[in-house]
């Protein structure tokens, strides 16, 4: 495999040719915030769009998550302009995202408290309107609840459930602001097809689907691959 | 390819025209009249079905050996239904706003009689002695027509026509070619895409030829969902075949063995005419396995899109077909290179693949010496709004907003005063006065903050607030937006809601900031084309007309007296007439009621300010007026 040398940061680093950006930072110990990428996947939805980053030679800001890495390639994960996109972006999922991290049930695993130190933004967002959205909780399953006014739409569950698992006990229904993650016919977890296997839920970073105790395991999608020492 | 094969095509096709051309010839010079009907949706709107069943009945009810043809549009959609008689001994006269009583008129008068009906005359196609023709109009000087040529004067649904005025020659001429060949030709036209980016055609094709991957696929993308634009639809609705062909030599450019042509669902008239084209297209061997006899095999299908806006971005086009829900995806890799299925895909707007017969058949530096610099050839608009003439043009590249407007389409009707237009579409942006003097082309139009889109041009007059205008408009793309990615879902949300509130006197000064500073990111930061152009419309009245969304915010004003939270209305006492109780009558929540002296008052707690009286308030008086904001009213005696 063709490896190619490339900088993120100021950092020298040697990454596999055609490797997205985000992958190589990630396991290079170089945090960018990411949400709806699975490295296990195929393709990024570039959905999220919190991977901003700047790429000496393009006059705009990219997604991490789609950006190949390329012989020479100078990234800059702190240029104002991907910083600018980035925080926008998590300040508008913030703006219809219940800030109630006292009465979580996730505030441990919460990735959305990790997002916002490193973007240095706040939790409460002053300059939008708050969007609450609305959304009936479903605590039929015995084991989670789901809150879909906390679901940050990043698909992981869905991925899971359907790639992983092969299941597809639940999906994206509705379109626009209306968007949300559902089972079909939006029938409550515990009626719907769903097995429980809690799946979903322990890869959930923002908290609408979260254990009855709290507690329970979670597993971090996209952790960094060790490099092989050879 | 080989001698033999190519005289075997030339062969063939030899036959078939011929067979379509005596047809033609017997239908115009059988000595009997033929009478051609517009039956586009324009013309069914207008009535045109009625007025062709009442030709029908009445030809049949006379005995009379004449031919009554439907036909597509003309382009004249403001005078539909209209009705086109061609008698022996008369040049061809196009009559507008036609009903069953004038059809049956004309029948009896004019086909029966000698006398030509004058007064619902709208022109003729050709000069002659005592009807104006077409080509003297004073729009004539304008336009140039190319791709909108035959609309309206073939029937969409016989081959023959298409075939009798040159079609399929191009595909002929294409298959004695080498691909590079036709490639190298459509880039010397320097042929710019018209869906709305304006993608080099021939670059595109290129990428898509060198593509490795088989098989690949030539999709024809008719999913046109601007409000106010429907150049597409009279297109595949006039001239079906026209398409087809293009996609045919787009294929045989490309190495495509098979095509699909993307067409809405609400487009049922489009829909069933392109089916029948490529019935007949398949029956004469122009379609299918080995075209005109030669080793190139090529198929069409057609796909009925459900309507979703964002199916029209090319990717989410894709999805669509594969089964999957209209989501776009990002690109790198572009459809050229893995589109449907994974495969190289061509995908091309309508009119950009009716460009190419034309172009094929009057070679590259025609086409190149129309239009300017950096855009060839001409442009189609879908005039719409308050203008005169709403219907479709085709000007060359180049020609002013101005020269369309007032030229093309005779102006604002009322004798209002112009003030904006909204070119491109949703995803386009409202331009001044000041812009009207613009010569159109992609690139100076994307320079003062709107874009060609796929050509819809919606004219706004001093009655139309801009605000309101941005807000209909967010409001549409933000209720199209798939809900992906996050700029789009809940930034345009954002925006909405801010614009909302200052249409409705709530905003606050910082609000237009705030929607300033978030149009800039969601076009930076959105994933597709939807996202990236759905603020346009707040950027650019926020540009031209920042002056209203102040008057709005500060002193709760709507300078257009559109917004109706900040308007009220009133009854001038000096103007009313009290024998007359016509507003009295018509108010539909009785909020209006004569006092003492028989002066109507209206009772501003009960008034919803639905504009019914305004409308009913005979114009001899014109006693109703509008206040903004709406305290200004004076104090009710």
């Amino acid at each position: 495999m063709k490896t190619v040398s490339l900088t993120i940061d100021g950092k020298e680093i040697r990454a596999k040719e055609g490797e997205k950006v985000l992958w190589v930072a990630l396991d290079n110990g170089i945090y960018i915030p990411n949400l709806c990428v699975i490295r296990e996947a195929l393709q990024s939805p570039a959905a999220c769009r919190l991977c901003f980053v700047e790429v000496e030679g393009k006059d705009k800001p990219v997604t991490a998550c789609t950006e190949p890495v390329i012989e020479g390639m100078v990234v800059n994960t702190q240029g104002p302009q991907a910083l600018r996109l980035a925080r926008t972006a998590f300040e508008l999922l913030m703006a219809s995202h219940p800030v109630e991290c006292a009465h979580c049930l996730s505030r441990d695993s919460c990735e959305l408290l990790k997002i916002a130190p490193h973007l240095k933004v706040r939790l409460k967002i002053k300059r939008l309107r708050g969007l609450p959205r609305g959304l009936p909780i479903d605590s039929s399953s015995p084991l989670f609840i789901y809150d879909p006014n906390k679901c940050v739409l990043c698909g992981r569950c869905v991925w899971v459930c359907r790639e992983r698992l092969g299941i597809g006990d639940i999906s994206f229904a509705h379109r626009g602001f209306q968007r949300v993650v559902a089972t079909f016919g939006d029938e409550p977890m515990a009626r719907a097809r769903c097995s429980a296997c809690d799946e979903c839920v322990t890869v959930c970073p923002s908290g609408a689907l979260c254990f009855k105790d709290g507690k329970g395991p979670k597993e971090e999608l996209n952790r960094p691959v060790e490099k092989s020492k050879s | 390819m080989k001698v033999d094969e190519l005289s075997t095509i030339t062969a063939a096709f030899q036959g078939i025209k011929e067979r379509a051309e005596s047809r033609w010839q017997k239908l115009w010079h059988s000595g009997q009249p033929v009478i051609l009907v517009g039956t586009a949706t324009c013309g069914r709107a207008a009535g045109s079905l009625e007025v062709l069943q009442t030709l029908r009945d009445e030809v049949k009810k006379q005995s009379l050996e004449c031919q009554v043809i439907e036909v597509g549009c003309m382009g004249y959609c403001y005078t539909e239904p209209i009705v086109i008689i061609s008698k022996p001994g008369y040049p061809s006269i196009a009559y507008g706003h036609v009903n069953p009583v004038i059809a049956e008129r004309l029948i009896k008068e004019f086909i029966l009689g000698d006398n030509p009906c004058l007064e619902f005359v709208i022109g003729a196609l050709e000069k002659n002695e005592f009807v104006p023709s077409f080509s003297e109009f004073p729009r004539a000087e304008y336009e140039q027509k190319i791709i909108l040529k035959n609309c309206g004067y073939i029937d969409p649904e016989q081959i023959d026509h298409f075939i009798a005025s040159g079609g399929y020659e191009a595909l002929v001429k294409v298959l004695g070619m080498p691909p590079e060949e036709i490639i190298d030709e459509v880039k010397k036209s320097e042929l710019r895409g018209r869906g709305g980016a304006g993608f080099p055609t021939g670059e595109k094709w290129e990428i898509c030829r060198h593509s490795r991957g088989r098989p690949k696929y030539v999709i024809c993308n008719g999913d046109e969902g601007d409000p106010g634009a429907f150049m597409d639809r009279t297109i595949l609705e006039s001239d079906p075949h026209s398409v087809l062909e293009g996609m045919v030599i787009a294929a045989y450019a490309v190495g495509a063995r098979y095509g699909y042509i993307y067409v809405r669902a609400e487009y049922p008239l489009a829909v069933y005419r392109v089916q029948v084209a490529l019935r007949q297209a398949r029956e004469l061997k122009l379609l299918g396995k080995n075209i005109l006899g030669s080793n190139f095999s090529f198929d069409i299908e057609l796909f009925q899109g459900s309507g979703a806006f964002v199916c029209g971005e090319e990717t989410s086009l894709i999805t669509s077909i594969e089964g999957n829900p209209g989501i776009p995806h990002h690109r790198p890799p572009y459809p050229a290179v893995s589109g449907l299925y994974g495969k190289p895909t061509l995908i091309n707007n309508v009119k950009t693949l009716t460009y190419i017969r034309h172009i094929i058949e009057n070679g590259a530096k025609w086409f190149a010496a129309i239009g300017t610099e950096g855009s060839k050839g001409t442009a189609v608009f879908a005039l719409a709004g308050k203008v005169v003439n709403t219907g479709l043009t085709e000007v060359p590249m180049g020609t002013t907003l101005r020269q369309v407007i007032f030229d093309v389409g005779s102006g604002i009707p009322g004798g209002k005063c112009f003030k904006a237009v909204q070119i491109g579409g949703p995803s386009g942006g409202c331009l001044p006065e000041s812009a009207l003097y613009l010569p159109i082309d992609f690139d100076s139009l994307s320079k003062a903050g709107a874009m060609m889109g796929s050509g819809g041009i919606v004219v706004l007059d001093e009655d139309d607030c801009m605000v309101e205008m941005a807000h209909y408009f967010l409001e549409f793309t933000q209720w199209e937006s798939c809900g992906q990615c996050t700029f789009c879902r809940l930034g345009t949300k954002q925006m909405l809601e801010a614009l909302g509130e200052i249409t409705k006197g709530k905003g606050k000064i910082e609000d237009i900031d705030m929607l300033a500073e978030l149009a800039e990111d969601i076009k930076a930061g959105s994933l597709c084309g939807l996202g990236k152009t759905a603020p346009n419309s707040v950027l650019s009245t926020l540009r031209y007309f920042r002056d209203e969304y102040e008057a709005h915010v500060k002193e709760g004003r709507c300078p257009a007296l559109m917004c109706q939270e900040l308007i009220a209305y009133y009854i001038l006492p000096k103007k009313c007439e009290r024998s007359c109780d016509a507003c009295v009558g018509t108010c539909t929540v009785e909020a209006i009621s004569p006092n003492k002296d028989r002066i109507k008052v209206i009772d501003k707690e009960k008034c919803v300010k639905c504009n019914t009286c305004l409308v009913a308030c005979p114009l001899q008086y014109n006693a109703i007026v509008k206040f903004s904001p709406p305290d200004q009213v004076p104090a009710s005696r």
